[in-house]
């Protein structure tokens, strides 16, 4: 926990998403979807492929607009905005694909974008990105499509952390990944979490997911059926089993 | 040997110009994802502000400078009024609306301007020639011409490449949605590259005017031959459109000289030649 957590801070939700339906064309993806995100909390989003993830998490930070429900951040109703509106109101997005700009250097794509956050905080500049991922600093000069799976990965959660967000959503952190580079983005999550800023997590590796999150929601078909800490999750072998997948 | 040096230079200067008008043209229909038919009005706009500020002020280069703006303006309003609203529309819907857009700037020109062809007076300090050899002269105007297209060129270089607006032009160019989720508003990113495409096209046709007259339907040609540049240089590149557009200048100045038979359609066959071996385009992406 953040020390300079105040009362207020941890009392109301970072995030907040109650009873929301999204739709791709006529298909019903996200069904009755509630969830909160406390400050300073990792919460990780599991389900197999096809249960509606991705879209939750695109939901969330605009890029697909709810048929009905609410999103708040701090409170404040983010429903149908725009997701650069989302995102300047602290709301960060690490896409699977990393959404890395090919035909921009490592330092443009983290820099481009950056912004303070919220009272005009700028606690993630260039220098403490890079200090984080050396590597991104050593490839400073590179473009965008010049850099391996890992590298892309850790220049998009690094242009996140420029935008000094109040939450990442971070769709399958280490998909593809080889277990080393994954070692390191898990342990950069961490740091991210002892940083005071809230994540949303979609990845399939469970026994990362208990390490770095404490809470955990299921995602079935566009229905959370599961939203509880991590005990109570490694309690429920069948649902594991069944919806999880292992 | 003066013949090639006077083609070379009517070339290039030809081809910086359609490389102003194109580049607007292949900015829009990389980054918007917009065919916009209507580019070469734009020209045309900048062909009759020229005839009309160039009689206020007295001077081509005060028309230049107050003309950029006013293009600038008049295309973020066309976006707002027209052209976002094809964003997410299929290529037919905006090919229809754009030649819509078309008719009624021809029919504007006509009731603002009549259809009488004009000339645009080249300013007395550059009206000399530069003596090539004994035979040959070429107009310091043509020169000037150039030298201002290469400075408009290498302005709009400057800002893709090392400003943050044009960072975000680059980002738009390959992933759109992750730039909104990044927190910049792509409307007014939008409207800020078609505006600015429309200030290049208008710019090109101001400066043009004092060579190649002002007269009804002078956009169209631009058009096509700006899309023929876009075709070579490869959808969304600038690079590729300044490359195509002196490709495209130099052939048609030699082609006039050396096969003036075949004039008219060297560029086209040029066109064929780079779609048939780069099917993307010089500097495409394919």
């Amino acid at each position: 926990m953040n020390a300079a957590a105040t009362a207020e801070d941890t009392a109301a939700p970072v995030l907040q998403a109650d009873a929301v339906n999204a739709y791709y064309g006529q298909s019903h993806i996200l069904r009755n979807v509630s969830i909160r995100v406390m400050p300073h909390e990792a919460v990780s989003l599991m389900g197999r492929n096809g249960m509606g993830k991705t879209t939750l998490l695109r939901t969330l930070m605009g890029l697909l607009r709810p048929r009905s429900g609410a999103i708040r951040l701090r409170g404040a109703d983010m429903t149908g905005e725009r997701a650069s509106a989302v995102a300047r109101a602290g709301i960060a997005f690490v896409p699977e694909d990393r959404g890395v700009f090919p035909n921009l250097t490592v330092e443009e794509n983290l820099t481009f974008a950056a912004r303070p956050g919220r009272d005009a905080r700028a606690d993630w500049t260039l220098e403490r990105v890079y200090g984080l991922f050396p590597r991104l600093a050593e490839r400073r000069s590179n473009w965008g499509n010049q850099l391996s799976g890992g590298e892309q990965k850790m220049l998009a959660i690094g242009r996140a952390l420029m935008t000094n967000p109040e939450i990442i959503l971070l769709d399958e952190a280490t998909e593809g990944l080889a277990p080393k580079v994954r070692d390191e983005i898990w342990a950069t999550l961490r740091l991210i979490t002892e940083a005071g800023i809230a994540s949303i997590v979609v990845d399939k590796n469970l026994d990362d997911l208990f390490e770095l999150a404490h809470r955990h929601m299921v995602i079935v078909k566009g229905e959370i059926v599961f939203d509880g800490p991590t005990a109570a999750l490694r309690a429920d072998e069948a649902l594991i089993h069944r919806h999880l997948g292992v | 040997m003066e013949l090639v040096l006077i083609q070379i230079l009517n070339g290039l200067q030809y081809g910086l110009l359609i490389f102003l008008a194109a580049s607007g043209l292949t900015l829009v229909f990389g980054i918007l994802g917009i065919i916009n038919l209507s580019h070469g009005s734009f020209y045309m706009l900048g062909a009759y502000l020229s005839l009309t500020l160039t009689s206020w002020f007295g001077d081509i280069f005060l028309a230049l400078a107050a003309g950029i703006p006013i293009a600038f303006a008049f295309g973020a309003a066309i976006e707002w009024l027209f052209i976002r609203h094809l964003y997410n529309r299929d290529h037919l819907q905006q090919v229809l609306l754009t030649f819509g857009l078309i008719l009624v700037f021809n029919e504007l020109q006509r009731i603002l301007w009549g259809t009488q062809p004009h000339s645009v007076p080249i300013p007395a300090y550059l009206s000399a020639s530069i003596q090539l050899s004994d035979t040959l002269s070429y107009p310091v105007y043509r020169l000037a011409v150039g030298a201002i297209c290469i400075l408009l060129a290498l302005a709009m270089m400057l800002v893709i490449q090392k400003t943050r607006i044009g960072q975000m032009i680059r980002a738009g160019e390959s992933n759109r949605e992750m730039v909104e989720a990044l927190g910049i508003d792509t409307r007014i990113l939008f409207r800020f590259v078609f505006a600015a495409g429309v200030a290049l096209a208008a710019a090109a046709g101001i400066v043009a005017a004092p060579i190649e007259s002002v007269y009804p339907g002078i956009g169209e040609r631009v058009l096509i031959i700006s899309f023929v540049v876009v075709v070579i240089g490869g959808i969304g590149s600038i690079k590729g459109a300044l490359v195509g557009a002196l490709l495209i200048g130099l052939a048609d100045a030699f082609g006039k000289v050396f096969l003036p038979q075949l004039a008219s359609v060297v560029v086209y066959a040029l066109m064929a030649a780079v779609l048939v071996t780069r099917p993307a385009g010089l500097f495409g992406r394919a």
